[in-house]
């Protein structure tokens, strides 16, 4: 126990870490700020003002269509006919309710339906912070000399990293679910003043608990894999390197030579694919080459879809990957 | 097995060997055996490269060893080693701490992490003379400073053990006479100190008893006095009244069997049972000894005698270029 509040206080004193949960909580506030003034609430007026804007756009797309028509009428004959249907009846202005109120509404923010989408913002910065908090507090010990001076006082290897990574977790998950509780308010209290809380029922609560869960998890496996990489390559670069490598070298060049070779669904090789699957529980790809635009009508393209689970499991399998020879590497190799 | 209760630190036969596809295999340490008593300040010697970091590191466990067996305060390390680390106190090689913890907190979190009272961090402190920078980052210390750091680290368990690996690296003057006197009241509190270093003067001054090694083996060991005078040679200075008359005097000396080597202003005369007879000799035909002193080696000559890494004029001596002894003699645990 005197170890892992050693190793507690450690992470707390940690400039660069401290420096990211900043950054991190910043850019979150400043989501919750930008979703606060780019949402109003919605009162009678303002649908009122948005049914006569609507009404407005109709008459302007029905005059819109008289001229087209009448100019069509007169091209007959001509040599302008051309950029005119045959019957220039099919010249036709759409009708009134066709012209959707919504779309000159103002944004208003509704947390049944839009709340559980801020989860993904949420889960992808917290998850950066992780990372860089789990690559500094083993990287920074393997190149300052710490983790030496630590084992010639613990001389257990497995238990002083195992240590290491269960208070680095705790503390994240503490401060996750601490900034959680922080955001879903701070959400709530925009629905309130900027949008609506309306038919929020228990079942609304749940959908949110269990992508809160899923976001939690999200970031758990974030620190863990920045702290493993960094213990491998006993530098905190070596996990910043390894971010900057998959996020440059795989994810950009594969995207652009599978883009270039027009392989069929072609995202499922790319990772935001599955963190959005994970989050958002179903990730639908669509493959845009099987799709027939020769004739009328469109086409429905062909479909792929990646759900949770398999996002979970490769999730997982990455983790084990990783942390293991980390923890082989922690047991057997010299400590030079 | 015989083992002797007083030692508190006994490595025999012990084997590292590093392999590389570039240099090849290379013996860091080649059945190497060390001794070190209880009470006593022990020193370690080596030429750089000869395997006393390697040692260290293998018996505080940061090494795996490939063969030969240790024990520290009678308990067989590695396998013990979580049970008697709480009382060796160590520092390997350069100080290195995190340069952004002041050294307080350095040293309390340490100390947390070991079940150390944090007072004594403060008693530590004092010790070392940081008490009046123990806010200070660390990144704003001397070498000396982060050396006085690291033996307080190694310190604040109050060990039984204490191995220090270059202390006096950095210091001032006036810091290795703090580090000299305070290795001494360590000792004669009753902690045993081993101590690597290579200002050979100091660990003559402070040391009981010396190990030195030459390419992973031993070449000596024992009590200062014991290696010295086991590979002092029985050479003596003598001058003359007028140096003129130097070369007929080794003319004289020569014929009653000595070796002699004219310097500028003295010879050295060896291969005498009894240097008196040079007096006798020289006086009968008139020439006045004015000294005649035996040569007294230091622990200096007899490192660079048994290393063979003494230097030599127009050579560049490389690295790894030390004296390699024979095959170590197998199964003389404790000796």
């Amino acid at each position: 126990m005197s170890l892992f509040t050693a190793e507690s206080r450690r992470l707390a004193k940690r400039r660069l870490i401290r420096w990211a949960v900043v950054a991190g909580l910043l850019v979150l506030a400043a989501v919750a700020v930008g979703t606060f003034f780019t949402n109003q609430k919605v009162s009678p007026a303002t649908v009122a003002a948005a049914e006569a804007e609507a009404t407005r756009s109709w008459q302007e797309n029905v005059r819109y269509a008289d001229e087209e028509r009448a100019r069509c009428e007169a091209a007959k004959g001509t040599a302008d006919a051309g950029n005119f249907p045959p019957d220039c009846a099919q010249i036709t202005a759409p009708a009134r309710e066709e012209v959707q109120t919504e779309w000159f509404m103002p944004a208003t923010f509704d947390f049944r339906d839009q709340f559980d989408s801020t989860w993904l913002v949420f889960a992808a910065i917290l998850a950066l912070v992780a990372f860089v908090a789990g690559a500094s507090f083993v990287g920074a010990e393997w190149s300052s000399g710490g983790m030496m001076n630590l084992l010639l006082w613990r001389p257990r290897r497995l238990q002083v990293l195992g240590t290491k990574l269960a208070a680095l977790l705790t503390w994240v998950v503490v401060g996750s679910v601490v900034v959680a509780g922080l955001w879903t308010a701070a959400f709530w209290f925009i629905a309130l003043q900027r949008g609506t809380t309306a038919k929020v029922t228990p079942g609304v609560w749940q959908s949110v608990g269990l992508t809160g869960l899923r976001a939690l998890a999200l970031i758990v496996a974030a620190g863990v894999l920045g702290f493993a990489l960094a213990s491998l390559g006993r530098h905190t670069a070596m996990a910043l390197g390894a971010a900057v490598g998959v996020i440059v070298v795989v994810q950009f060049a594969v995207g652009i030579a599978l883009d270039l070779a027009e392989v069929k669904f072609m995202e499922a090789w790319l990772i935001p694919t599955y963190i959005t699957a994970w989050m958002a529980k179903l990730y639908t790809i669509e493959d845009y080459n099987s799709c027939d635009t020769s004739g009328w009508g469109g086409c429905v393209p062909a479909k792929m879809e990646i759900t949770w689970h398999t996002s979970g499991w490769l999730m997982l399998a990455t983790v084990v990957l990783v942390l293991v020879p980390a923890l082989w590497t922690m047991k057997r190799r010299d400590i030079t | 097995m015989m083992r002797r209760m007083s030692a508190v630190l006994e490595i025999q036969g012990l084997e590292k060997t590093y392999r590389s596809r570039r240099r090849g295999v290379r013996k860091a340490l080649d059945g190497f055996d060390m001794v070190v008593e209880a009470g006593q300040v022990h020193g370690f010697l080596g030429p750089n490269g000869s395997g006393k970091t390697t040692t260290l590191r293998t018996v505080l466990g940061l090494i795996k060893p490939h063969g030969g067996r240790m024990t520290i305060l009678g308990r067989e390390v590695p396998a013990s080693l979580p049970e008697v680390a709480g009382q060796v106190g160590a520092i390997v090689e350069s100080p290195q701490f995190f340069p952004h913890f002041s050294a307080r907190d350095t040293l309390s979190l340490l100390a947390d992490a070991g079940g150390v009272d944090r007072i004594r961090v403060g008693e530590v402190l004092e010790l070392v003379g940081l008490r009046d920078r123990a806010k200070d980052r660390v990144k704003t210390y001397s070498l000396g400073m982060k050396q006085r750091l690291a033996v307080a680290s190694a310190l604040l368990k109050n060990p039984r053990l204490l191995i220090l690996d270059e202390p006096a690296n950095g210091l001032d003057p006036g810091g290795i006479r703090e580090m000299r006197s305070l290795m001494a009241d360590l000792a004669a509190s009753g902690m045993t100190v081993v101590l690597s270093s290579h200002i050979l003067g100091e660990i003559q001054l402070i040391c009981d008893s010396v190990t030195i090694i030459s390419r992973g083996r031993r070449v000596a060991h024992g009590s200062v006095a014991d290696v010295l005078a086991s590979n002092s040679s029985s050479t003596i200075r003598v001058r003359l009244e007028a140096v003129s008359d130097l070369p007929a005097a080794a003319q004289l000396i020569t014929g009653v069997g000595a070796h002699v080597s004219v310097e500028n202003d003295h010879l050295l005369v060896s291969g005498l049972d009894r240097p008196a007879f040079v007096t006798r000799v020289l006086a009968e035909r008139g020439y006045w000894v004015s000294e005649l002193a035996p040569m007294a080696a230091d622990l200096e000559d007899v490192f660079l005698q048994l290393t063979g890494t003494a230097p030599v004029e127009g050579a560049h001596r490389q690295v790894d270029q030390s004296v390699a002894v024979g095959a170590p003699a197998a199964g003389r645990w404790g000796q």
